[in-house]
């Protein structure tokens, strides 16, 4: 047992004191984190230019100004001019792009934006969501109808949901369970790819070197297996460790590093109120989540999840030569339910308790990813403890049999192995 | 006292008998030769002396006791003829981690592999990576991963391949070193010149059988053609007799096969009463290549896969 150990401290350390380890380890979520910072900053500040635009209203639906305040753009009239006259002229008089509405607007349903190149996304958007409103509330006029009594008719009621429990009734926050539910899953899928796939190469990579051979005539080829899978598996579980720490600072040096961030926040523009509410209801929705069961889970169903692949990826590493063909065509069927159980999971962060979700999260080869899709909703208990201890059998199961395929492929050269031959391995004893 | 004892050891595949009932011995302190063609089950056998493989049915005895593969690891050292290295590994952390899954200990790995390295001159590459190295360099290394945790038996599969003149000769004055020092050697090559340089004695195996077993010298005499040497004044024309077939006259040597009735004497008196004035006179004895080749002659190239019925 303690040479699993050695072989252990040697994959752990040889990866580990990777620069691209502390590259992806740190790198991501800075990454991560300056994206969203920018996102908040665009979003947050006060910086946009507002456009010029001017407008030929041949139609007259507009008598008056169009109150712009609450969007970057100022709308000019242009009297005396046609829509073909104009388009020379309006670069030369400082307008970004000029608006023409025809007679028949309202029969046509279209009006035309000139721009020297094509309008951004957001231009065209707000100019919509301005004409429209003008013209909507022309339209109420015509017919008699106060478009502010219009609007509060109109106003959309938004709809709490709150979850009664034994302890009490708290208010839920779908949009928060929804996204940590899908994040978990998601993550999970990809540490099990990842580190699966890094088991595979370097069992293959052992096989092709013939050091495996060197090796296993001093350890058992089973130890060498499971210390390798150990081992990387400890580099899965410290990359985590690292970005808990790392979110666990954010949010505690944050505040002191920028103290006045949040009530700056709340003091810019009007429009961004929304963000603001939008965060304090994100940390109130997380921190109504049961953190600790979600952690502790997750790291049940990433070992769990992790260590029955990495067997069968290992298994796999010891068949195959350096070709990459043969590689993909063995290890297609063995995505195959990692993909499936990710597909269940968008399913089931839809819909926690359907047959599906409940069925894909006790299945130990999609468990680890769908049971994460439903973790912030109440599983019941049985299905908990049911998936659970089918993950870990399913663990020694796979781990038993691949060990068997294994020993015997890590040492065989040239030969091809199929699917076929090496189910026969498994049931060769000796 | 033999270090190993293989005992009717068979290791059947699905398809191939790759060793077949073979039993032999080996003494302590000796350098032995394991010898066979291409495919004759040598790799499979050396498999299951390290205890990578078991064998169907028979018996392995290590040391007096029967083999048993757990504790018996740390005093055997093995080089396997395809070379293994883990190529972005520092090399002295690797020797020292192969050293410790031997079953030493961090520091005896460590001292050990330090004394190896300054032995064959290696010190200076502690640092490099197995990647950075010739395949000499390398073929070093890997030798110096054999031996570094003292084994009692050191199996040697090629050892030789890759390696200079200048630094072959430095291994195969190591492998003399430990042997001298008590390890046993289990050598297994091609080069029948190498075996005769190096080897006590030989085991030949072919088609999974042994085939051949013994001192060098009395594996010569068993497969002696009675074939001698005799330098002189001699006109070959001339030599019309049934006591020998003349197999070749080259710048006044002239090979001979004795007919099987004739004794030495009979020999030298038939050329002192021909005059001739005789300068040297030998017996050629086969080399062992001559005696690898007969013995497996007649094997298409590579072994043909034979069901076991």
């Amino acid at each position: 047992m303690n040479k699993i150990g050695i072989i252990l401290s040697r994959e752990y350390l040889s990866r580990v004191r990777k620069k691209s380890f502390l590259l992806t380890t740190i790198g991501v979520p800075l990454f991560i984190m300056a994206f969203y910072a920018i996102i908040i900053y665009i979003s947050v500040s006060d910086n946009k230019e507002n456009q010029k635009i001017a407008i030929i209203d041949e139609a007259n639906l507009f008598s008056e100004k169009i109150d712009t305040s609450d969007h970057a753009i100022e709308f000019y009239f242009i009297k005396n001019e046609t829509e073909t006259s104009f388009i020379k002229k309006y670069k030369k008089e400082g307008y970004q792009s000029f608006l023409y509405i025809p007679k028949n607007v309202l029969g046509k349903n279209q009006y035309r934006l000139h721009s020297p190149s094509t309008a951004s996304l957001s231009t065209i958007e707000t100019i919509e969501t301005i004409i429209n409103n003008k013209l909507r509330a022309k339209q109420l006029m015509a017919r008699g109808i106060n478009p502010a009594e219009f609007d509060k008719l109109t106003l959309a009621v938004s709809l709490e949901n709150t979850i009664d429990s034994d302890e009490g009734s708290k208010k839920s926050f779908a949009g928060i369970s929804y996204a940590v539910s899908f994040g978990c899953g998601f993550l999970i899928y990809m540490m099990m790819v990842i580190y699966g796939t890094q088991v595979m190469r370097g069992v293959s990579e052992e096989k092709t070197n013939r050091i495996a051979e060197v090796i296993v005539s001093s350890v058992k080829p089973f130890q060498l297996m499971m210390g390798k899978i150990l081992g990387i598996g400890a580099v899965g579980l410290t990359q985590f460790v690292i970005w808990i720490l790392i979110m666990l600072t954010m949010q505690s040096v944050i505040p002191i590093i920028f103290p006045d961030l949040i009530s700056q926040i709340n003091t810019t523009t009007q429009a961004s109120s929304e963000n603001i509410s939008m965060l304090t209801e994100t940390l109130q929705g997380i921190s109504s989540l049961p953190l600790l069961k979600i952690l502790l889970s997750f790291l049940f169903y990433f070992l769990g999840g992790y260590l029955t692949y990495a067997s069968i990826f290992a298994a796999i590493g010891s068949v195959v030569d350096e070709d990459q063909q043969e590689t993909q065509q063995l290890v297609f069927p063995v995505l195959m339910p990692i993909i499936l159980g990710f597909v269940i999971m968008t399913k089931a962060v839809n819909d926690p308790n359907s047959d599906l979700a409940i069925f894909g999260s006790i299945f130990p080869l999609t468990s680890p990813i769908v049971m994460m899709g439903r973790i912030t909703y109440d599983v019941p208990f049985w299905q908990m403890a049911l998936s659970m201890i089918l993950l870990v059998v399913s663990f020694f199961f796979f781990t038993w049999i691949t060990g068997k395929i294994y020993r015997t492929g890590i040492l065989m050269y040239g030969k091809k192995a199929s699917w076929k031959t090496m189910i026969k391995w498994t049931f060769r004893k000796g | 006292m033999h270090i190993v004892e293989l005992n009717a050891v068979k290791k059947y595949f699905r398809d191939q008998k790759a060793v077949d009932d073979i039993s032999f011995s080996i003494e302590d302190g000796n350098i032995f030769g394991l010898l066979g063609p291409n495919g004759a089950g040598k790799t499979t056998l050396i498999r299951m002396i390290t205890g990578i493989f078991f064998p169907d049915s028979g018996d392995i005895f290590f040391n007096g006791k029967k083999f048993n593969p757990i504790d018996d690891v740390i005093n055997i050292g093995y080089m396997p003829e395809e070379r293994g290295l883990y190529k972005k590994m520092k090399i002295g952390e690797q020797a020292v981690y192969l050293a410790r899954l031997k079953g030493m200990s961090r520091n005896d790995a460590f001292s050990s592999v330090k004394k190896w390295f300054v032995k064959l001159e290696m010190e200076s590459w502690w640092n490099k990576k197995v990647e950075d190295l010739s395949k000499g360099m390398s073929q070093k290394l890997q030798f110096v991963t054999t031996v570094v945790h003292h084994p009692k038996l050191i199996i040697l599969d090629e050892p030789f391949s890759g390696l200079d003149p200048v630094n072959a000769n430095l291994i195969k004055e190591e492998i003399f070193a430990l042997s001298r020092n008590g390890s046993t050697i289990i050598f297994s090559t091609h080069r029948m010149e190498q075996v005769e340089e190096i080897c006590h004695k030989i085991v030949l195996i072919n088609k999974g059988k042994k085939i051949l077993d013994g001192s060098i010298q009395a594996i010569k005499q068993e497969f002696k053609e009675h074939i001698f040497c005799i330098e002189g004044n001699i006109i070959p024309e001339h030599l019309m007799t049934h006591f020998f077939e003349v197999v070749s006259y080259h710048q006044g040597k002239l090979l001979i096969k004795m007919a099987s009735d004739i004794t030495n004497n009979e020999l030298l008196n038939f050329f002192i009463s021909q005059n001739i004035n005789i300068q040297s006179f030998n017996e050629v004895l086969p080399s062992l290549n001559e005696i690898f080749i007969k013995l497996v002659e007649g094997n298409s190239p590579t072994r043909k896969f034979e069901p076991i019925s």
